[in-house]
């Protein structure tokens, strides 16, 4: 008789880093449909095309390292990164923009650093910053929701063929509040087309769709609710301690920041990266707090009109310094300081 | 009705699986022909045989003695025949085999003679403490602490909070839930006896929720006795949950207080102990069985008949799966204890020890073997479901590395291997494995440490004693050589050299002992040496 000689526990709960994974790529398709509504099917190629970049380069740099490539292309960390960039470049980027992008991700910001679990920086966000940075013109310009929202097939030409892009793209409504000088807050609302109800126009939808899809992930305990809780409470709290009123010094209603540009994307979907952010429980809070801030910090006073993916790299580089300050108070130990103790 | 209870911080809940075991009563397992009977029954030294192959025994009489401050008497589990005091496998994660007293029964079953303390509640609390001792009671819920030392309260402790643990919290096992239901009177008389011992001001039996029958006929008995008491006992029910059995876990949630790490309960004034144990006690006392049974659950879809059993020690687990009609090629894997926490077994003559709460026969789809691991994502599951609120995942990094130091820094001697962060990985990462290497290296470590710094300070003592007897030495000759020179200059003629007066005797005494020592090496060197 063969008996198996393991070592406890010998069961475990069903799950696994793939599923992990899938259902966050499928969280993110409540904003996916929102955008795809919002702003064309350049939005869904954009995805569809990041993705199949990434999972090719994770690929590629798997056998470079030796890698088995099936069970970890199949991980499914590849397929997320890739969505994750192809929601955030404009609907209008050129296809080798977009491939520059999910190929650095994946085969500089993400295997470089050692593969999964050991890359320091959200590899979207590098792949995202890299185009920011290299591409400002490309990356500036987004449709404006539903004007003339492209057919499938002029999306298409958009992406792969050289063409002029001035036409059809628009300020959104953060770079024209960031622009704005002379009108009240009401009066900008009443008279740019980027602005709907509380936010951008369209990007209100966006940003409710990308709730709902987090929200799903709090439900099914995929994401730890510190994360998104944090930065959403450090973007609001600055917006509305630097609000400035209504007049046309504002920079923006708390509400307004809340439903704007890439808030809730990053809120439930990139802050909320385990690898890259902070372990320990009240160092989740600090990390993704600042993340908030300093996307607020950015959009309020920085050169871009959405901070997001900078705050998140910058956040990136405290976090192992958050976890060192931030354990918890082990069961029996006195307090360090983290105020986790027991009243 | 129910008292404050304080919630498990962390915890997971797996699945229960308990219900196939429960459905018939205990049942007294197979007398079998020979029993093999560890002497590590228990924590801590082991016993010391004091009968030889060949010597016929009574049930119950003493085969070992308890060795060492911390250990525990062994009993004859039936009448017969010591054949061999020999070593055999035993239950241990590692399979290895120990010295085991081989019994072979005579099939009568025979008692010794016995002394039943009739009225233990009249009885001296140090009669009933000797007999706790005598029969080698120990903690039955899983660690098997001997039961009369975790009694024995230095002059300075008191207990004010006595706690019962039935919180039976590992997957599969029923053997409490059962001895709850069926024995609620001799374990509250059990209970009545370490109140006799302890005098504590409150008395908490912790039952989880998910064994409602004990519950009920826990809380049955209790009203039986309550005006026996002169305190009442309370039935705590709590929310099931994965590890509150521990015995931190349970004193955490049902006083909300915490042990402080390197302190044991008693000086917090809390004491623990098993369902079990308490009805281990009330028979070592009033019927005077020394501990040689233990209720055992038998389990595991590879059992056709599972069940709780009266187990005697010593009885080779084959023996026991072969009474629950185990079906040997459905066996995959083999488990003593739970599937959280237990070993697996891979020998079918590993004896029945004290602390052997459950069998599990498992067949391969039950407890399928983990996928290969994957690289930590770092989600941090690990350190939500951390019921000693550590952080597995920084802790799995280090132990990986070898960086014992940031391991022990961040409490990794303080992980009580519950198995919480293993069973949620999403990674399937066999996080208490790496725990328990890099602990057994820490410790392997400490030993080093340890024995060097003594061997430094046997070194520094020989060192030291040398330096003093070479001074000694040294003191001597010159005391020998200072009466020489003192009876010199009347013995001998003056010697050329000593023209100069001779100041100091001390100098001279020097001086003389200098030229001895080279009169004495040249002597020595010999004369083919003199050329050099």
């Amino acid at each position: 008789m063969l008996l198996i000689q393991e070592s406890s526990p010998h069961t475990g709960a069903q799950g696994s880093t793939a599923r992990m994974m899938g259902t966050v790529a499928a969280a993110t398709l409540p904003g996916l449909v929102a955008m795809v509504h919002f702003f064309g099917w350049g939005v869904a190629f954009n995805v569809a095309w990041a993705v199949a970049v990434a999972l090719a380069t994770e690929a590629l740099v798997l056998r470079l390292r030796g890698r088995p490539i099936r069970t970890q292309l199949l991980d499914g960390s590849a397929l997320v990164t890739g969505t994750l960039l192809g929601l955030a470049v404009p609907p209008t980027s050129p296809w080798w923009m977009v491939g520059i992008g999910a190929a650095f991700s994946i085969g500089i910001a993400k295997h470089l650093y050692g593969g999964l679990g050991q890359n320091p920086f959200n590899p979207a966000m590098v792949g995202y910053v890299v185009l920011l940075i290299s591409f400002p013109l490309e990356m500036s310009g987004w449709l404006p929701a539903h004007t003339q929202a492209p057919s499938p097939l002029d999306a298409l030409a958009t992406q792969w063929l050289p063409g002029n892009l001035d036409g059809i793209t628009a300020a959104t409504a953060l770079d024209a509040l960031k622009h704005n000088s002379g009108l009240t807050a009401t009066e900008l609302y009443a008279q740019h087309p980027s602005f709907g109800a509380w936010g951008g126009s369209g990007w209100e939808w966006v940003n409710g769709a990308f709730l709902l899809g987090g929200l799903v992930l709090l439900y099914l305990r995929v994401i730890d609710w510190r994360l998104p809780a944090g930065m959403l409470f450090g973007l609001a709290a600055m917006a509305l301690l630097f609000w400035g009123g209504s007049g046309s010094d504002t920079r923006g209603a708390p509400l307004m920041h809340l439903t704007s540009g890439g808030t809730m994307l990053a809120a439930f979907f990139i802050v909320t990266d385990p690898v890259t952010a902070s372990t320990t429980p009240l160092g989740r809070l600090v990390y993704s707090t600042g993340v908030g801030v300093l996307a607020y910090v950015i959009r309020a006073w920085g050169g871009y009109p959405d901070g997001i993916a900078f705050a998140v790299l910058l956040m990136n580089f405290a976090a192992p310094l958050i976890d060192h300050y931030t354990p918890p108070r082990t069961y029996g130990h006195p307090g360090t300081g983290a105020g986790q103790g027991r009243p | 009705m129910n008292a404050t209870t304080w919630p498990l911080r962390g915890g997971v809940h797996p699945q229960e699986r308990k219900t196939h075991s429960v459905r018939r009563p205990i049942a007294p397992a197979p007398l079998v022909e020979h029993y093999q009977l560890s002497l590590r029954q228990h924590q801590g030294a082991p016993a010391k045989p004091c009968v030889a192959a060949g010597d016929k025994v009574l049930k119950g009489d003493l085969l070992a003695k308890a060795a060492g401050p911390i250990s525990a008497n062994l009993h004859a589990p039936t009448s017969g025949t010591v054949v061999a005091i020999a070593p055999h496998p035993i239950a241990h994660p590692s399979g290895m085999s120990d010295t085991c007293i081989e019994l072979a029964a005579d099939g009568r079953d025979q008692w010794r003679a016995r002394a039943p303390i009739e009225d233990p509640l009249a009885a001296a609390p140090e009669q009933l403490l000797n007999r706790i001792r005598d029969a080698g009671i120990v903690g039955l819920g899983g660690a098997g602490f001997p039961a009369a030392i975790k009694l024995s309260l230095p002059a300075d402790e008191t207990i004010r909070t006595l706690i019962i643990n039935g919180t039976e919290c590992e997957p599969y096992i029923t053997a409490d839930d059962a001895l709850m239901r069926e024995r609620a009177a001799s374990i509250l008389s059990g209970v009545a006896i370490l109140m006799r011992l302890l005098n504590p001001q409150r008395v908490l039996i912790g039952v989880e929720d998910n064994k409602p029958r004990a519950l009920q006929a826990i809380r049955q008995a209790t009203d039986q006795v309550s005006d026996t008491q002169p305190i009442s006992m309370e039935v705590v029910s709590f929310p099931t949950i994965y590890p509150s059995g521990g015995e931190k876990q349970l004193i955490e949630m049902l006083t909300g207080e915490e042990v402080p790490n390197g302190k044991l309960p008693a000086q917090l004034g809390i004491l623990v102990q098993n369902v079990g144990t308490c009805e281990a006690i009330y028979r070592a006392v009033t019927e005077d069985r020394p501990l040689i049974s233990r209720i055992t659950t038998l389990t595991g879809e590879a059992l056709s008949c599972p069940g709780n059993l009266e187990v005697r020690l010593g009885t080779p687990i084959g023996a026991l799966l072969a009474a629950a009609e185990l079906q040997p090629d459905a066996l995959d894997r083999l488990i003593m204890g739970g599937p959280m926490m237990g070993f697996a077994l891979t020998d079918l003559a590993i004896p029945v020890v004290k602390t052997t709460n459950c069998l599990i026969a498992a067949t391969a789809s039950e407890l399928p073997s983990a996928p290969p691991p994957a690289p930590c994502i770092r989600c941090g599951k690990c350190a939500q479901v951390c019921p000693m609120r550590l952080l597995p995942q920084q802790l799995y990094w280090h132990a990986r590395a070898k960086e014992y130091t940031k391991a022990t820094a961040l409490n990794l001697m303080d992980c009580i291997e519950c198995g919480a962060c293993a069973y949620v990985c999403p990674s399937h990462i066999p996080l208490v494995q790496h725990y328990r290497a890099a602990k057994g290296e820490i410790r392997d470590k400490e030993r080093d440490r340890v024995q060097s710094e003594r061997a430094k300070e046997r070194f520094q003592h020989r060192e030291a004693r040398l330096a003093q007897q070479a001074a000694d030495k040294a003191a001597r000759r010159i005391a020998r050589a200072a009466t020489k020179a003192k009876q010199a200059p009347a013995t001998e003629a003056p010697r050329p050299d000593a023209a100069q007066p001779v100041e100091d005797p001390r100098k001279a005494a020097i001086q003389a002992a200098v030229e001895r020592r080279r009169g004495r090496r040249s002597a020595d060197l010999g004369p083919a040496d003199q050329g050099d």
